[in-house]
């Protein structure tokens, strides 16, 4: 027998990978976009940093060279045309003296200044802009060539100026002042080449950056993945779900810790399902054991309650005391194999659709409470049920009410819509699980409630009235209008794990005018399944 | 006189039992294992015997093996089985060997005697249900439903000219479905008329028999044609 030990995940359980939303937000924090993020994030401080360096240092030495070939090139060339220069000079000479030092120096502008006199090679060229106060007056001071980087509607110029000095001895400033400019739109362009350059390789380095962080995310992800899939395996029940263990890195021990953690959890696994087949056995064993020795003093009882009035009156108060003893005895082993029986899981629900209100009837005709309670039953309501366990409900809820409340008993059948209101108290052990997928508001119920005009259950009773072997206080048992014998004590615990197999429950309260109110709740199933 | 044979291996429940039916005006025969009690029922004077009680939990060959047997040397004797269990496993089990009715140990006396005398009165060959009426309304030999022959004065069933031998719960529970070809019948009515049961019957007795009985009967017992099922109301005969 194949009591079905492990509940597989309820249909309709999320699918394995997580929902979408999950998905979505592994997407934005998954570990391979981190990486690839990180990567490239790396690649391009590197790359930037490379670059801004090696530009800073090009540019300066591009500079460098440009200023002291231009300082060196105006020095020399001033000193070899001003070697033939006459002192003071004239507009004219002076104009000379300009030209002829721009000639030898290539495309440079050569301004000469002489006290108010100003001569410009290039007539055309506006210098006044570029050839600054400062650089002037440290010309004036007269302590040897200077020059000077300026911007000049935005294009870069540098303006080399020197004083002109006697050649003789003391080297007094002769008040002649030559100052040349220096395109460095040239110099400019190719440092902004480099630029240019570096601006084109970012995006294959970061292709590359990129490329690379999703290759080692691959190799970390592919075994985080194995796992993640071996440990939904597990978890969906398959213990013998393993991970390969590669090399000898993290992962790989965190492979090899999840395989010794799947072979106890299997190993414990089996040891429990190896207890359980025996708690099983043991139960059919025991079942058996006292079953025979009942049977045959079930037997044999019946034949001295028969002759019992033939008896001396002892003997016979002895007979009819075996006699109803035996039956108790008889209904508590039967109880106790039930109970045991659902520990084990070795129950099976045996369920057909079947009219609620004819079931009621015929529990309670069978044993002859029909007169006994008053019943107002909704006609019609059909669901699929285990017949035989909705009678053991039934037989023990009105059971109860007509042993230990007092008359008059009622019995209500209902259909109710919405969450299933489990009363005020509850057993203490966990709730039912409702089998729809939309749990709450949809839900359709049958409703049976027990109710008696008793004293009614006190609140710490009502906690407790479903445990094992609870007996009521002895106000709310009466030993008199005794219908079956005391009880095993577990009815009420059976009566709940049938009514759980239905996926229902059963809720206790308070009446309106007092007594106890038990409430079954049944799904309303209606879709027939055939028992063939 | 009903001749009852029990089929017990404990000693204590098989005289108790042999007691209580003596006591209430049966014959007795009682066997300890499934060997011996085969052994009665071949004997010469075997067939005296109206209807087995039979326990499953037997040394030697199991309650099942015996029923199966029983059921191979006679198809018309009914079983009852005594289950100690009361596991489902072995209710369909016993029932699917070819068990009439079951009941659960420890059965009380009158119960037990309930449900023999339910047996006996399936098996016996009067009230048979079918459409009221003197016997001349039916027709001679039997009604004809597509080669299924079904005579119900004679309690015998013929497929294409081949007697079909039927134990008494099965016979009782085509007659019934036939005597109203095409109606339904839930399986509390069929445990009602069939069975006899006044308390709350389990409808895999009425489950059990249905599928014993398509397996003699019907061409594909998958694909039912006499005895089909209406999802989550019962069966009906028909309609062919």
């Amino acid at each position: 027998m194949s009591g079905t030990g492990r509940t597989g995940r309820a249909a309709g359980a999320e699918p394995a990978g997580g929902s979408p939303r999950r998905r979505s937000r592994r997407l934005v924090g998954g570990l391979r976009t981190r990486l690839v993020v990180t990567f490239v994030v790396v690649a391009l401080i590197s790359a930037v940093t490379a670059t801004a360096l090696a530009y800073r240092d090009a540019r300066t030495a591009v500079l460098r060279r440009t200023q002291d070939a231009a300082v060196n090139d105006v020095r020399a060339r001033v000193t070899a045309v001003a070697a033939d220069f006459d002192l003071p000079p004239d507009q004219r000479s002076l104009g000379r003296f300009a030209a002829k030092v721009s000639d030898g120096l290539g495309a440079r502008i050569v301004v000469a200044r002489y006290q108010d006199l100003v001569a410009v090679s290039d007539p055309l060229a506006d210098t006044e802009g570029r050839i600054t106060v400062e650089l002037r007056s440290a010309v004036r001071a007269g302590d040897g060539t200077r020059f000077q980087r300026v911007m000049w509607r935005d294009e870069p110029y540098l303006v080399v100026g020197m004083p002109v000095t006697y050649a003789d001895g003391d080297r007094r400033f002769s008040g002649l002042e030559v100052f040349a400019i220096t395109d460095l739109r040239a110099e400019r362009d190719d440092t902004a080449a480099l630029l240019d350059s570096v601006r084109a390789g970012i995006l294959p380095v970061v292709v590359v950056a990129a490329l690379l962080a999703l290759l080692a995310a691959g190799t970390v992800l592919r075994p985080v993945r194995k796992l993640g899939r071996a440990t939904g395996e597990l978890a969906e029940g398959d213990l013998g779900s393993r991970v390969e263990v590669k090399g000898h890195d993290e992962l790989a021990d965190l492979a090899r810790t999840f395989n010794e953690t799947a072979d106890a959890l299997q190993a414990s696994d089996a040891r429990l399902r190896e207890q359980e087949a025996k708690a099983r056995r043991f139960v059919a064993d025991v079942s058996h054991e006292l079953r025979t020795p009942l049977a045959a003093m079930t037997m044999v009882a019946t034949v001295l309650e028969e002759d019992a009035d033939q008896l001396p009156p002892d003997a016979a108060r002895a007979a009819r005391t075996v006699g109803a003893e035996t039956a108790r005895l008889a209904r508590l082993v039967e109880d106790l194999m039930e109970i045991s029986r659902f520990d084990a899981n070795a129950i099976r629900l045996n369920a057909t659709e079947a009219d609620l209100a004819d079931a009621v009837r015929a529990s309670l005709a069978l044993r002859g409470w029909t007169e006994r309670v008053e019943v107002r039953l909704a006609e019609g309501v059909r669901a699929v049920v285990d017949r035989r366990r909705v009678d053991v409900i039934v037989a023990n809820l009105v059971g109860n009410a007509l042993r230990h409340g007092a008359p008059p008993v009622t019995v209500t059948l209902a259909t109710r819509t919405g969450p299933a209101r489990r009363s005020t108290t509850l057993p203490s052990t966990d709730p039912t699980t409702v089998t729809s997928p939309h749990a709450g508001d949809e839900d359709e119920w049958v409703t049976l409630e027990v109710a008696d005009h008793g004293p009614g259950l006190p609140p710490e009773a009502r906690e407790r009235v479903f445990d094992r072997f609870y007996k009521a206080d002895a106000a709310r048992t009466r030993s008199a209008a005794d219908t079956g014998g005391q009880g095993s004590g577990l009815g009420t615990a059976i009566a709940l794990e049938n009514a759980r197999l239905h996926g229902g429950t059963i809720g206790v309260a308070e009446g309106p005018q007092g007594g106890a109110v038990f409430t079954l709740w049944l799904p309303l199933r209606r879709t027939g399944e055939d028992a063939e | 006189m009903p001749h009852v044979l029990l089929i017990e291996d404990d000693a204590s429940v098989r005289d108790g039992m042999e007691l209580v039916l003596r006591r209430h005006g049966y014959d007795v025969d009682t066997a300890a294992t499934g060997e011996e009690a085969l052994a009665l029922l071949d004997a010469p004077d075997g067939a005296r015997i109206e209807l087995a009680v039979l326990d499953l939990m037997l040394p030697g060959m199991d309650g099942f093996e015996v029923c199966r047997r029983v059921r191979a040397r006679t198809a018309t004797l009914p079983v009852i089985m005594l289950t100690a269990r009361g596991d489902d496993h072995d209710i369909v089990t016993g029932l699917e060997a070819g068990a009439d009715d079951y009941v659960v140990k420890p059965v009380t006396a009158p119960v037990l005697e309930a449900r023999i005398r339910a047996a006996l009165r399936r098996a016996e060959p009067t009230g048979a249900p079918g459409p009221v009426g003197a016997a001349g309304a039916r027709p001679p030999g039997g009604e004809d439903f597509a080669g299924l022959v079904i005579d119900r004065a004679g309690l015998t069933v013929t497929k294409h000219g081949a007697v079909i031998p039927l134990p008494p719960t099965e016979l009782r529970l085509l007659l019934e479905l036939s005597a109203s070809p095409g109606r339904v019948f839930s399986r509390e009515q069929l445990l009602a008329s069939v069975w006899d049961h006044t308390f709350l019957g389990d409808s895999r007795l009425v489950d059990a028999a249905v599928g014993r009985l398509r397996a003699k009967l019907e061409d594909v017992p998958a694909r039912p044609r006499y005895v089909q099922t209406v999802r989550g109301f019962g069966y009906r005969f028909g309609p062919l």
